[in-house]
């Protein structure tokens, strides 16, 4: 890759004339609204974005961000961790898994405990990494921890794509792929039993640029259409998100619920049709998928089709992997966090019990989880 | 603190911060040890003592190799506390197995480093033991400086300083990341491994009034700046475009969701300097081909004393963190 190529990932998006260029048009359409508007983003990403960049210090004082669902670490529960944890410290097994995975912590710790107690876990870049290392080490039995939303999914269904068509006999898939508009959903539908629903109504969403660069911005439909919520399916930079904002403020003004796309450099409304080829054929959806801090959620969850069990490692190795139900830490609220009830500071153990070296909770894990961010850039206004 | 040791507990950040005071501080406890400087200063402040191990891996990278490393990190120690480089050790550990030819090359850049230092080596240890006990080979190295300049200490910044960058940051950690992961980037991306004592003799003999300097290591600039505003109990506000990075790191940076001044610096320093000194020290600094990109990057102020705050250039500020745990890619 060259230099150049490399500059066009960020350059112009975060000029500072552009950025104070929406900031007046969108306080300019937020004078003209008579309410607040809360703006849901579902991913973590832009959390960091909004906290990173300061986003918020730019905004009128009637716009009210709150925070979603954020990320597949954020939402890996811990029995899921756990099957993680009891698959790395299988003396043939070399557990492989993207990123900040390593250091959510389950019942017994986290992988980057079992790492130190002398298991095989590695993060890998690109799921394709496997490959290599699964040639390197016949003797063991490679196991990836596929995470991820829609974004990532495809890259563990080429995996397995090669892995079959090679006849490689010693990787295995432990699936946790989750889905974004279930989970949307769930959020909007769960807030009836919620006393404080008006307060914490959901105004609009903003959509993850990178899940719609696969699942197309369609599969936010539902949301404008039945929900009248406008979704803007937006890209994580600062001016992506300032122009998304700018976009919905219209929205509002103009009486619309709209499904807008403002990553119009790589989003369309179909998506990767062949992507999603790739994972309709591999993988199915499971009826219930629980979510750290949610419960279960229906439908919000991938596995393996039942022909491809013999990749599966929750069927290799069924004898081994704990299925008790587990609960989160009493004093942590990250439920109430990830559903856009609270805000990371009303955590009594925020900052002080709950830190990025030692997190209580989901949300402090992932670097961008919600916590994690607030406790990173601090709120300076 | 966890029971077993952690990867990250040696990444420069916090855990590794608190591994050190709660275990070695504790047991070692001494007034000179606690000032946690970069090199102790001993014998009545004459002389300036450290020493480093260096363990990277890949051994051979973009812009240097282990030995290069092993004598510019050291010696870099020592220039940080105005000590001209004189005496050095250095012990390795080989695993068994290893080429002898790349042994000798990495003496060969060792000799190579020493004579920009006006170093010796005066004494050493070699070990080999067991394949797969030490990755590849592990080189410590101890130095002794003589101090040219006292004084100089990370636990005097105050209002009358501004905080200086000798060049780009974050190079040697992009550098090492693509390397280890074999990512193709134009070869421009080098890491910036580089003996800092010739520079600071210049700064010192211009008579420039430097407060404290440090080399921008582990935890990369941002460490630096956050351990200065903990000692010195001021605010230091970093104009976030005057921080000079370039376009590769930028790149590998966006790509992985690291910060740039997070990643490590081999022969890239911070500077406090008297505020009037400042615009001659970049003036100085800029005349060394490794210091081309030298610039002000930050004032002292009391607005959140032990903070360092990020300053956007749309009008937004926020905290620059500490980093904690270890640096992992994000995961899309
Ligand atoms: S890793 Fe980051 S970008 Fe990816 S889904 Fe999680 S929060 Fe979003
Ligand atoms: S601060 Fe920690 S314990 Fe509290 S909600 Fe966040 S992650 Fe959970």
């Amino acid at each position: 890759m060259s230099s150049l190529e490399l500059k066009d990932l960020y350059d112009g998006f975060r000029d500072p004339d552009v950025i104070k260029g929406y900031q007046k048009l969108i306080a300019a359409e937020a004078k003209k609204l008579d309410r607040n508007v809360n703006i849901m983003e579902v991913c973590g990403g832009h959390t960091h974005t909004i906290m990173k960049y300061g986003l918020t210090q730019l905004l009128p004082e009637n716009i009210n961000f709150i925070h979603g669902p954020g990320c597949p670490v954020c939402i890996m529960p811990k029995e899921r961790v756990d099957h993680a944890y009891v698959l790395a410290m299988q003396p043939d097994v070399i557990l492989l898994t993207l990123g900040d995975m390593i250091k959510v912590p389950g019942s017994h710790g986290s992988l980057q405990d079992a790492r130190a107690k002398g298991a095989d876990v590695r993060y890998v870049y690109s799921p394709m990494d496997a490959l290599k290392i699964a040639e390197e080490n016949s003797d063991k039995k490679i196991v990836f921890f596929a995470i991820g939303f829609e974004t990532t999914t495809p890259m563990t269904a080429a995996l397995l794509d090669v892995v079959i068509k090679r006849g490689i006999n010693n990787i295995f898939f432990h699936i946790n792929h989750v889905t974004v508009p279930e989970v949307m959903k769930e959020l909007i539908d769960s807030r009836d039993e919620h006393v404080n629903s008006y307060d914490h109504r959901i105004d609009a969403f903003i959509g993850p640029s990178h899940v719609s660069v696969i699942s197309g911005s369609k599969i936010y439909e539902l949301f404008s259409i039945e929900y009248h919520i406008p979704v803007v399916v937006a890209g994580f930079e600062p001016v992506d998100v300032m122009e998304a904002i700018y976009m919905m403020m219209k929205q509002f003004n103009e009486g619309r619920s709209d499904l807008e796309i403002q990553y119009k450099r790589l989003v369309t409304p179909e998506g990767n049709l062949k992507a999603q080829a790739l994972i309709e054929h591999y993988f199915e959806k499971v009826s219930l998928f629980k979510w750290r801090g949610m419960g279960n959620v229906p439908n919000s969850g991938l596995k393996l089709r039942d022909e491809f069990a013999a990749y599966d490692a929750e069927v290799l190795f069924e004898n081994i992997l704990p299925y008790d139900e587990i609960d989160d830490h009493k004093l942590c609220i990250c439920g109430d966090i990830l559903r856009g009830f609270a805000k990371p500071q009303e955590c009594s153990v925020f900052g002080t019990a709950c830190k990025p070296s030692s997190p209580l909770g989901s949300c402090m894990v992932s670097s961008e989880g919600a916590c994690a961010a607030y406790y990173k850039y601090g709120n300076l206004i | 603190m966890t029971k077993n040791i952690v990867l990250a507990q040696g990444n420069g950040g916090q855990e590794n911060a608190e591994l050190i005071s709660k275990i070695f501080y504790k047991h070692f406890k001494n007034e000179i040890l606690e000032k946690s400087e970069d090199a102790a200063i001993i014998d009545g402040g004459r002389l300036a003592f450290t020493t480093d191990s260096f363990t990277v891996s890949p051994i051979f990278f973009d812009g240097g190799d282990i030995g290069k490393l092993s004598i510019c990190g050291t010696c870099n120690d020592l220039a940080m506390m105005g000590a001209k480089p004189a005496y050095m050790t250095c012990a390795v550990i080989v695993e068994e197995g290893f080429s002898i030819d790349d042994l000798e090359k990495i003496v060969r850049s060792m000799k190579k480093e020493l004579e920009v230092n006006q170093a010796l080596i005066v004494c050493g240890d070699t070990k080999v033991v067991p394949r797969g006990s030490v990755d590849k080979i592990f080189i410590n190295t101890t130095g002794v400086g003589i101090v040219q300049k006292s004084g100089i200490s990370s636990n005097c910044v105050s209002e009358a300083d501004t905080i200086i960058i000798s060049n780009q940051i974050g190079r040697h950690g992009a550098t090492i990341f693509a390397n280890r992961e074999g990512m193709e980037f134009s070869s421009a991306l080098q890491s910036d491994c580089t003996s800092l004592w010739p520079l600071v003799e210049k700064l010192l003999s211009e008579g420039i009034r430097i407060t404290a300097m440090r080399d921008a290591t582990r935890g990369g600039v941002a460490a630096v700046l956050n351990e200065w505003a903990k000692q010195s109990a001021v605010c230091i506000e970093v104009q976030e475009e005057s921080l000079p990075v370039s376009d590769e790191v930028r790149g590998i940076c966006e790509i992985l969701g690291f910060e740039a001044y997070n990643l490590a610096n081999e022969g890239t320093f911070v500077l406090a300097v008297k505020s009037e000194d400042a615009a001659k020290a970049v003036a100085i600094l800029q005349e060394f081909e490794e210091a081309r990109y030298a610039s002000i990057i930050a004032d002292v102020t009391h607005q959140y004393d032990g903070r360092v705050v990020l300053l956007s250039a749309w009008g937004s500020k926020r905290f620059m963190d500490l980093p904690t745990g270890e640096l992992l890619p994000r995961i899309c």
